[in-house]
Protein backbone atom coordinates (compact mmCIF):
# COMPACT_ATOMS: atom_id res chain seq x y z
CA UNK A 1 0.00 0.00 0.00
CA UNK A 2 1.25 3.56 -0.68
CA UNK A 3 1.77 5.72 2.31
CA UNK A 4 -1.49 7.59 2.87
CA UNK A 5 0.68 9.93 5.22
CA UNK A 6 2.69 10.78 2.37
CA UNK A 7 -0.06 11.62 0.22
CA UNK A 8 -2.36 13.87 2.38
CA UNK A 9 1.22 16.05 3.08
CA UNK A 10 1.54 16.51 -0.01
CA UNK A 11 -1.90 17.62 -0.79
CA UNK A 12 -1.57 20.13 2.71
CA UNK A 13 1.78 21.72 0.52
CA UNK A 14 -0.23 22.25 -2.32
CA UNK A 15 -3.23 23.58 -0.65
CA UNK A 16 -0.67 25.76 1.54
CA UNK A 17 0.98 27.35 -1.83
CA UNK A 18 -2.54 27.67 -3.07
CA UNK A 19 -4.00 29.72 -0.49
CA UNK A 20 -0.73 31.96 -0.55
CA UNK A 21 -0.55 32.73 -4.14
CA UNK A 22 -4.30 33.57 -4.72
CA UNK A 23 -5.58 36.55 -5.58
CA UNK A 24 -9.32 36.00 -4.72
CA UNK A 25 -9.67 36.10 -1.03
CA UNK A 26 -12.98 33.97 -0.75
CA UNK A 27 -11.25 31.12 -2.83
CA UNK A 28 -7.97 31.35 -0.56
CA UNK A 29 -10.22 31.04 2.20
CA UNK A 30 -12.21 27.93 0.81
CA UNK A 31 -8.73 26.45 0.02
CA UNK A 32 -7.60 27.00 3.36
CA UNK A 33 -10.75 25.13 4.52
CA UNK A 34 -9.42 22.40 2.83
CA UNK A 35 -5.77 22.24 4.05
CA UNK A 36 -7.44 22.29 7.77
CA UNK A 37 -9.54 19.35 6.62
CA UNK A 38 -6.15 17.52 5.46
CA UNK A 39 -4.53 18.49 8.52
CA UNK A 40 -7.47 16.79 10.48
CA UNK A 41 -7.21 14.02 8.46
CA UNK A 42 -2.96 14.08 9.16
CA UNK A 43 -3.67 13.99 12.75
CA UNK A 44 -6.30 11.05 12.69
CA UNK A 45 -3.56 9.18 11.01
CA UNK A 46 -1.25 9.83 13.59
CA UNK A 47 -4.03 8.50 16.14
CA UNK A 48 -4.32 12.02 18.05
CA UNK A 49 -8.30 11.86 17.49
CA UNK A 50 -8.59 14.74 20.04
CA UNK A 51 -6.34 17.10 18.33
CA UNK A 52 -8.12 15.57 14.92
CA UNK A 53 -11.69 16.78 16.10
CA UNK A 54 -10.59 19.93 17.66
CA UNK A 55 -8.95 20.95 13.83
CA UNK A 56 -12.19 19.64 12.40
CA UNK A 57 -14.55 21.96 14.12
CA UNK A 58 -12.41 25.06 14.68
CA UNK A 59 -10.31 25.21 11.73
CA UNK A 60 -13.02 23.96 9.09
CA UNK A 61 -15.76 25.25 10.43
CA UNK A 62 -15.57 28.04 12.81
CA UNK A 63 -12.36 30.05 11.19
CA UNK A 64 -14.08 30.22 7.51
CA UNK A 65 -17.06 31.24 8.57
CA UNK A 66 -15.06 34.40 11.26
CA UNK A 67 -13.13 34.67 8.11
CA UNK A 68 -16.03 35.50 5.69
CA UNK A 69 -17.46 37.47 8.11
CA UNK A 70 -14.61 39.41 8.12
CA UNK A 71 -14.63 39.36 4.06
CA UNK A 72 -17.70 40.82 3.89
CA UNK A 73 -16.63 43.88 5.86
CA UNK A 74 -13.95 44.65 3.02
CA UNK A 75 -13.00 44.02 -0.56
CA UNK A 76 -12.84 40.64 -2.29
CA UNK A 77 -9.90 40.88 -4.52
CA UNK A 78 -6.39 41.79 -3.24
CA UNK A 79 -4.87 44.45 -4.84
CA UNK A 80 -1.21 44.26 -6.15
CA UNK B 1 -30.16 34.43 2.20
CA UNK B 2 -33.81 34.17 3.67
CA UNK B 3 -35.86 33.02 0.69
CA UNK B 4 -34.25 30.18 -0.45
CA UNK B 5 -36.78 27.30 0.49
CA UNK B 6 -34.36 24.11 0.89
CA UNK B 7 -31.65 26.30 2.77
CA UNK B 8 -34.48 27.13 5.21
CA UNK B 9 -35.92 23.72 5.35
CA UNK B 10 -32.70 21.79 5.65
CA UNK B 11 -31.30 23.99 8.60
CA UNK B 12 -34.15 24.19 10.02
CA UNK B 13 -34.43 20.07 10.42
CA UNK B 14 -30.87 19.90 10.76
CA UNK B 15 -29.99 22.15 13.75
CA UNK B 16 -31.91 19.59 16.31
CA UNK B 17 -29.11 17.04 15.35
CA UNK B 18 -26.07 19.26 15.41
CA UNK B 19 -27.09 20.08 19.37
CA UNK B 20 -27.76 16.53 20.21
CA UNK B 21 -24.66 15.92 18.88
CA UNK B 22 -22.73 18.58 20.46
CA UNK B 23 -24.33 17.54 24.13
CA UNK B 24 -23.28 14.03 23.45
CA UNK B 25 -19.39 15.27 22.71
CA UNK B 26 -19.46 16.97 26.00
CA UNK B 27 -21.00 14.35 28.17
CA UNK B 28 -18.79 11.88 26.43
CA UNK B 29 -15.28 14.26 26.78
CA UNK B 30 -13.59 11.82 29.99
CA UNK B 31 -14.36 8.69 28.32
CA UNK B 32 -13.53 9.11 24.33
CA UNK B 33 -12.42 11.65 22.13
CA UNK B 34 -14.07 15.39 22.55
CA UNK B 35 -14.86 17.29 25.36
CA UNK B 36 -16.02 20.61 27.06
CA UNK B 37 -13.86 22.92 24.10
CA UNK B 38 -15.40 20.68 20.95
CA UNK B 39 -18.97 20.43 22.09
CA UNK B 40 -18.88 24.02 22.77
CA UNK B 41 -18.20 24.93 19.25
CA UNK B 42 -20.54 22.72 17.73
CA UNK B 43 -22.91 24.00 19.81
CA UNK B 44 -22.09 27.69 18.66
CA UNK B 45 -21.42 26.46 14.89
CA UNK B 46 -25.38 25.24 15.35
CA UNK B 47 -26.64 29.02 16.66
CA UNK B 48 -24.18 30.53 13.68
CA UNK B 49 -25.81 28.83 10.85
CA UNK B 50 -29.15 29.65 12.46
CA UNK B 51 -27.82 33.30 11.93
CA UNK B 52 -26.04 32.72 8.60
CA UNK B 53 -29.48 31.54 7.14
CA UNK B 54 -32.13 33.39 8.55
CA UNK B 55 -30.23 37.01 8.92
CA UNK B 56 -28.94 38.66 11.79
CA UNK B 57 -31.08 40.45 13.47
CA UNK B 58 -33.65 37.18 13.61
CA UNK B 59 -30.67 35.66 15.30
CA UNK B 60 -30.11 38.09 18.28
CA UNK B 61 -33.90 37.18 18.45
CA UNK B 62 -32.64 33.75 19.93
CA UNK B 63 -29.70 34.75 21.74
CA UNK B 64 -29.79 38.20 22.82
CA UNK B 65 -26.55 39.91 23.84
CA UNK B 66 -27.16 40.34 27.13
CA UNK B 67 -28.21 36.62 27.46
CA UNK B 68 -24.92 35.15 25.97
CA UNK B 69 -22.65 37.97 27.77
CA UNK B 70 -24.56 36.57 30.70
CA UNK B 71 -23.90 32.68 29.41
CA UNK B 72 -20.01 33.90 29.06
CA UNK B 73 -19.68 34.59 32.43
CA UNK B 74 -21.70 31.42 33.77
CA UNK B 75 -19.63 28.90 32.55
CA UNK B 76 -16.22 30.62 34.16
CA UNK B 77 -18.39 30.62 37.28
CA UNK B 78 -19.47 27.13 37.06
CA UNK B 79 -15.73 26.07 36.24
CA UNK B 80 -14.04 28.18 39.36
CA UNK B 81 -16.69 27.05 41.71
CA UNK B 82 -16.43 23.58 41.04
CA UNK B 83 -12.45 24.27 41.93
CA UNK B 84 -13.32 26.30 45.10
CA UNK B 85 -15.99 23.70 46.32
CA UNK B 86 -13.17 21.07 46.10
CA UNK B 87 -11.17 23.58 47.97
CA UNK B 88 -13.99 24.03 51.08
CA UNK B 89 -14.25 20.20 51.24
CA UNK B 90 -10.78 20.06 52.26
CA UNK B 91 -8.70 18.93 49.17
CA UNK B 92 -6.80 20.99 46.72
CA UNK B 93 -8.30 23.14 43.80
CA UNK B 94 -9.71 21.23 41.35
CA UNK B 95 -9.11 17.60 43.42
CA UNK B 96 -12.75 16.57 42.34
CA UNK B 97 -12.56 12.77 44.38
CA UNK B 98 -12.76 14.37 47.57
CA UNK B 99 -16.19 15.43 46.82
CA UNK B 100 -19.03 13.58 48.75
CA UNK B 101 -20.70 11.79 46.09
CA UNK B 102 -20.18 7.95 47.55
CA UNK B 103 -16.90 6.44 46.13
CA UNK B 104 -14.12 8.55 44.71
CA UNK B 105 -14.70 7.61 41.28
CA UNK B 106 -18.31 8.35 41.49
CA UNK B 107 -16.65 11.54 42.45
CA UNK B 108 -14.14 12.43 40.31
CA UNK B 109 -16.80 11.87 37.03
CA UNK B 110 -19.25 13.98 37.96
CA UNK B 111 -16.42 16.54 38.36
CA UNK B 112 -14.80 16.32 35.42
CA UNK B 113 -18.29 16.31 34.02
CA UNK B 114 -19.21 19.91 35.77
CA UNK B 115 -15.84 21.22 34.10
CA UNK B 116 -16.85 20.17 30.80
CA UNK B 117 -20.22 21.34 31.05
CA UNK B 118 -19.13 25.09 32.22
CA UNK B 119 -16.07 24.98 29.75
CA UNK B 120 -19.15 23.84 27.15
CA UNK B 121 -20.90 26.82 27.72
CA UNK B 122 -18.49 29.94 27.66
CA UNK B 123 -17.23 28.22 24.26
CA UNK B 124 -20.52 28.26 22.78
CA UNK B 125 -21.60 31.95 23.85
CA UNK B 126 -17.87 33.09 22.85
CA UNK B 127 -18.29 32.06 19.49
CA UNK B 128 -21.57 33.50 19.19
CA UNK B 129 -20.33 36.82 20.29
CA UNK B 130 -17.54 36.81 18.08
CA UNK B 131 -19.21 35.74 15.27
CA UNK B 132 -22.32 38.45 15.85
CA UNK B 133 -19.65 41.24 16.79
CA UNK B 134 -17.88 40.62 13.16
CA UNK B 135 -20.58 39.75 10.69
CA UNK B 136 -22.79 42.65 12.56
CA UNK B 137 -23.67 45.53 10.28
CA UNK B 138 -22.20 49.38 11.15
CA UNK B 139 -24.95 51.51 11.49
Amino acid sequence: MIDLDLILLLFLVICAIAAVHMKDLLSATMILTAYSLIMALVWTNLNAVDVAFTEASVGAGITTVLVIAALSRTKRREED
Amino acid sequence: MQDNIILRTVTRILIPFIQLYGFYVIMHGESGPGGGFQGGVILGASIILYAIVFGIDQGRKIISEKLSDTLNSVGVLIYAGIGLICVLFGGKYLEYNILPLGSAHLASDMGILGIEIGVGITVASVMITIFFETARRER
